[in-house]
């Protein structure tokens, strides 16, 4: 995992005695899950959501152990973190939890579907730890939870009430959205979502549905201007170009608008208005893929797929057709920082793109 | 009118600008190196070289390409003088029906221009967005393996 101060390896959760947690105890498990302290006493990095699990259930904990320890175990030195001082210190890690770390605050607080979501979101499901922004010290910054944040590479947007996406979510189509990892009004996910959709294809329809409800109350319903906006755009999406003088329409009219006029979604592109890439934060997801696409799934299975543009766009090109966007097909100010998140994304591994393995799942007989 | 720079001299076109560079190439210029496989960017029949990096000369329209240098197929050598990589592959004699092969030389070239020394995951991972359905797979990658040992 790449992080700003070096790299992070995951370790080997298999029950391998040696190299993996076989020799690890339920207690010791549960104290790793919840107060992020390893078999020795170690205190672990917070790459790993100990912060966001401490809320896990015993019964949960208890679950999770069980079907760890059930796996193969594979025999698999984990490689050392390449981590810059100080935070190749571990001990450091015992100031970090005393700033970061609150005391533990274990199960559901809120009875109900609603709480049982509140449960995932906050808990197991850890979104905060990619949607909310971190302190100067990489801590979630709690006063400003769900706002946004980023996530190796990737912008991860508000899921608050500071969401902006042009359809706003109800709890409908978040539902479809982590089921499906798509959406007809809304795209597909990508990036690091990708692999969170991918995982969750597998999860309980009454989990997902409970996290969807829950995530939907932290983004309260629309105000009655954005959703009449809604209304008009999803009745007539801008997708022609009027003006053809500036260089950026240009582009968009050759490259972009020939797929991007929603139709039969996943396969068609979405609208670009109904795009909250466009009206984020940052530009960076949207430059992304204009770089880099949306791969086709490794494994040849079908999925939707677009074509990165990184050779045959120079920068001053994606530049030219991100600014006519945002300004021809979103109702926000230009984005200030393009060009930094261009020659950003360009420095992207493939690691760091991070597609689902099984591609996007569609299924179309649940298009609603 | 867009003028490019192709396999190393100045070309001007007459086309929309919306037209995909591989119309261009083949119907205008009756360079047919790049094939027409799927017209949707998935298959990689048509990759070429802009500006050094393989792209899907399907999906790029001719308009945004005013005055970048586009290497095809025809640029990386002759059947009398036959490129680095375009000789390791038929060294290894890596084709069956040969449609896809000059999509993999193009992106095999771009490949080892950005890395020459890879290592076989370097190559499986830049060789992932083309396909071939007669199954020339392991003799492709020896191929590439071929030609930056070459």
């Amino acid at each position: 995992m790449h992080s700003p101060f070096g790299t992070i390896y995951s370790t080997n959760i298999t029950p391998d005695r040696e190299t993996g947690i076989g020799a690890w105890s339920l207690e010791v498990f549960a104290r790793a899950m919840r107060e992020g302290i390893g078999k020795d006493g170690e205190h672990l990095y917070p790459a790993f959501p100990y912060d966001r699990f401490q809320r896990t259930t015993d019964e949960d904990i208890a679950a999770l152990y069980a079907f760890v320890m059930s796996l193969p175990p594979v025999r698999a030195e984990t490689p050392a973190n390449k981590l810059v001082f100080p935070f190749n210190v571990r001990g450091g890690l015992a100031l970090w939890k005393r700033l970061h770390f609150n005391p533990a605050q274990r199960g559901q607080t809120t009875p109900g579907a609603l709480g049982y979501g509140e449960y995932l979101v906050e808990g197991l499901g850890h979104c905060g730890s990619c949607h909310s922004p971190r302190t100067r010290l990489f801590g979630e910054d709690l006063q400003r939870v769900y706002d946004g944040g980023e996530a190796e590479g990737w912008h991860a947007y508000a899921i608050d009430e500071n969401n902006r996406a042009p359809i706003p979510w109800d709890t409908k189509s978040l539902a479809f959205y982590l089921r499906h990892g798509w959406h007809p009004q809304h795209g597909i996910a990508r990036g690091t979502m990708g692999l969170v959709t991918d995982d969750l294809a597998a999860a309980a329809p009454e989990d997902i549905e409970a996290m969807a409800q829950y995530v939907a109350s932290l983004m309260k319903p629309p105000s009655p201007a954005r959703a009449a906006r809604a209304r008009e755009l999803l009745r007539a999406p801008p997708v022609e170009v009027a003006d053809q003088g500036d260089p950026g329409a240009i582009i968009y009219d050759t490259t972009c608008r020939g797929c991007h006029r929603g139709g039969d979604m996943p396969w068609d592109g979405l609208p670009l208005a109904w795009s909250i890439g466009l009206v984020g934060e940052s530009p960076r997801n949207v430059v992304n893929v204009i770089l880099h696409g949306i791969p086709p799934a490794p494994g040849g299975e079908t999925t939707p797929m677009m074509p990165g543009y990184a050779g045959a766009l120079d920068d001053a090109q994606v530049e030219s057709l991100v600014r006519w966007m945002r300004a021809n097909l979103t109702d926000q100010p230009p984005w200030p920082d393009v060009r930094k998140s261009i020659a950003e994304s360009r420095r992207m591994t493939p690691s760091m793109l991070l597609f689902p393995p099984g591609g996007t799942r569609f299924d179309p007989a649940k298009t609603p | 009118m867009t003028t490019i720079e192709l396999n190393g001299s100045a070309v001007t076109i007459d086309a929309e600008a919306d037209t995909p560079l591989l119309y261009v190439l083949r119907a205008d210029l009756q360079l047919n190196g790049a094939k027409f496989g799927c017209g949707l960017g998935q298959c990689g029949a048509c990759t070429v070289l802009v500006e050094g990096e393989a792209v899907f000369s399907c999906t790029v329209p001719i308009g945004v390409l005013a005055g970048k240098k586009v290497t095809t197929l025809e640029g990386l050598g002759t059947i009398e003088r036959p490129g680095r990589v375009q000789r390791a592959f038929i060294e290894e004699q890596a084709a069956q029906c040969g449609y896809c092969i000059p999509g993999f030389i193009m992106r095999a070239e771009a490949l080892l221009r950005r890395t020459p020394n890879p290592t076989d995951a370097q190559i499986r991972e830049a060789l992932q967005p083309n396909l071939c359905r007669c199954g020339t797979h392991m003799r492709i990658f020896r191929a590439v393996r071929r030609a930056a040992k070459a």
